[in-house]
């Protein structure tokens, strides 16, 4: 049996506060956390004048180098001594390199068992062709999660920091656009041929991570330069059609929490030696590796989106 | 080690010194940019082409096209540029 309760009790519920802020209605935020314009410097004269007497003593009385024999030794031995501590540090850096190891000497602290796994084993454990995307997505895929986290927070905090009302928002959008080469023939077309080919580029970058030289990183960040080069050929109206703030919200959304629960799953069955049903597949072949290829997919998006956002952001102060 | 790497490395120098001797802001940033360029290209060098295209891409597209946008919104580009001025004036 349902109880319908009233509108009225139903608007002090925590539910009702709940579903209003997750549907945007109501920031409760806003309005004590925007940052407010200082008040105009007033210069006293008083004030002024007396700074002007104290300096001037000052000048007189401590730092009369002409008079003040003590300081002006000081200033030599100052100076003295801050030579022959840069010399002393320089001398100092070029000897522990001197005393470092020599490149391909087996008394390396690099030569240790880590690597030598790594290298040895590494294809048949996680089935990456690419070693270095094994180790980044794989043996230390716990790093790289906190790396796109980096990124994500690092767009946030951007966003608070350029946050506008909504009145400034329109005078910046209109202000922006002005500037904005509407009609550039040269660049329109210039863009027009490369933004495919380096999108493109970019996915098989992404998509080839596991097999040669790449990865999510890379890969997305070409896909950003290309976006970014769209956006300042055709302008703010063509790329929102397909990209807002929203888009931006769920990508990131989607892709961080996949990341985090297919990392945690690899991790729990490896930490109880438990079998892992991701089938690593034949090295060499696009669908391979496990985890990697999806997870490559996921950082490369949140990194594509991340570039795009922050160029956005600086634009205009938002989507 | 090559020549050419010998070429790309002292390049490398000569944009680091210049970067911190130009007085024009906009220059700076098309030395930084350059840094990047002939640091992607060590990288390659180095055989590390992965690295290679990041350097390409976050160096010199990504944070140069930030910088950019930076120096046009403080209004440090116009200032410097009288040719700017004028096409603003033209329209």
């Amino acid at each position: 049996m349902s109880k319908k309760k009233s509108t009225e009790e139903y608007q002090k519920t925590f539910a009702f506060r709940f579903f209003r802020w997750l549907s945007g209605e109501k920031d409760p935020y806003s309005g004590k956390v925007e940052m407010h314009p200082q008040k105009e410097y007033q210069p006293d004269p008083e004030a002024a004048l007396r700074r002007e007497k104290e300096h001037d003593a000052i000048m007189d009385k401590v730092y009369d180098t002409e008079h003040n024999k003590w300081l002006h030794l000081f200033h030599r031995l100052y100076q003295a001594t801050s030579i022959l501590f840069c010399l002393f540090l320089i001398a100092l850096l070029l000897v522990t390199v001197s005393h470092l190891p020599a490149i391909g000497s087996v008394a390396r602290p690099v030569n240790n068992e880590v690597s030598e796994r790594y290298i040895e084993k590494g294809l048949e454990e996680t089935g990456a062709v690419n070693i270095v995307a094994g180790m980044i997505l794989d043996y230390r895929a716990f790093d790289t999660l906190g790396e796109s986290h980096v990124l994500f927070v690092a767009t946030i905090t951007v966003l608070i920091l350029l946050r506008l009302n909504k009145t400034e928002k329109d005078e910046a959008d209109v202000n922006d656009r002005r500037f904005e080469p509407k009609n550039d023939a040269i660049l329109q077309l210039v863009a027009t041929f490369l933004v495919p080919v380096i999108i493109i580029f970019g996915i098989y970058i992404i998509l080839n991570g596991h097999l040669g030289p790449g990865g999510g990183f890379s890969g997305g960040a070409v896909i950003g330069a290309g976006l970014v080069l769209y956006l300042n050929a055709f302008g703010f109206k063509k790329t929102e059609q397909f990209f807002t703030e929203k888009t931006y919200k769920w990508i990131c959304f989607f892709s961080l929490s996949f990341y985090c629960l297919a990392k945690s799953y690899s991790f729990y069955t490896g930490a109880n030696q438990l079998h892992s049903v991701i089938p690593k597949g034949t090295p060499g072949a696009i669908l391979s590796s496990g985890l990697i290829l999806p997870l490559n997919i996921a950082v490369g998006l949140v990194v594509a989106c991340t570039i795009y956002a922050f160029y956005a952001m600086f634009r205009k102060g938002g989507f | 080690m090559t020549a050419f790497q010998v070429i790309l490395m002292g390049l490398l120098i000569i944009c680091a010194v210049s970067v911190s001797f130009s007085k024009n802001l906009l220059n700076a940033i098309l030395i930084y940019m350059s840094f990047s360029l002939v640091m992607s290209m060590l990288w390659i060098c180095l055989e590390s082409p992965d690295l290679a295209i990041t350097e390409a891409a976050v160096g010199a597209g990504i944070t140069s096209v930030l910088f950019f946008v930076t120096l046009k919104k403080i209004h440090a580009i116009d200032a410097s540029e009288p040719d700017a001025e004028e096409e603003k004036e033209n329209e």
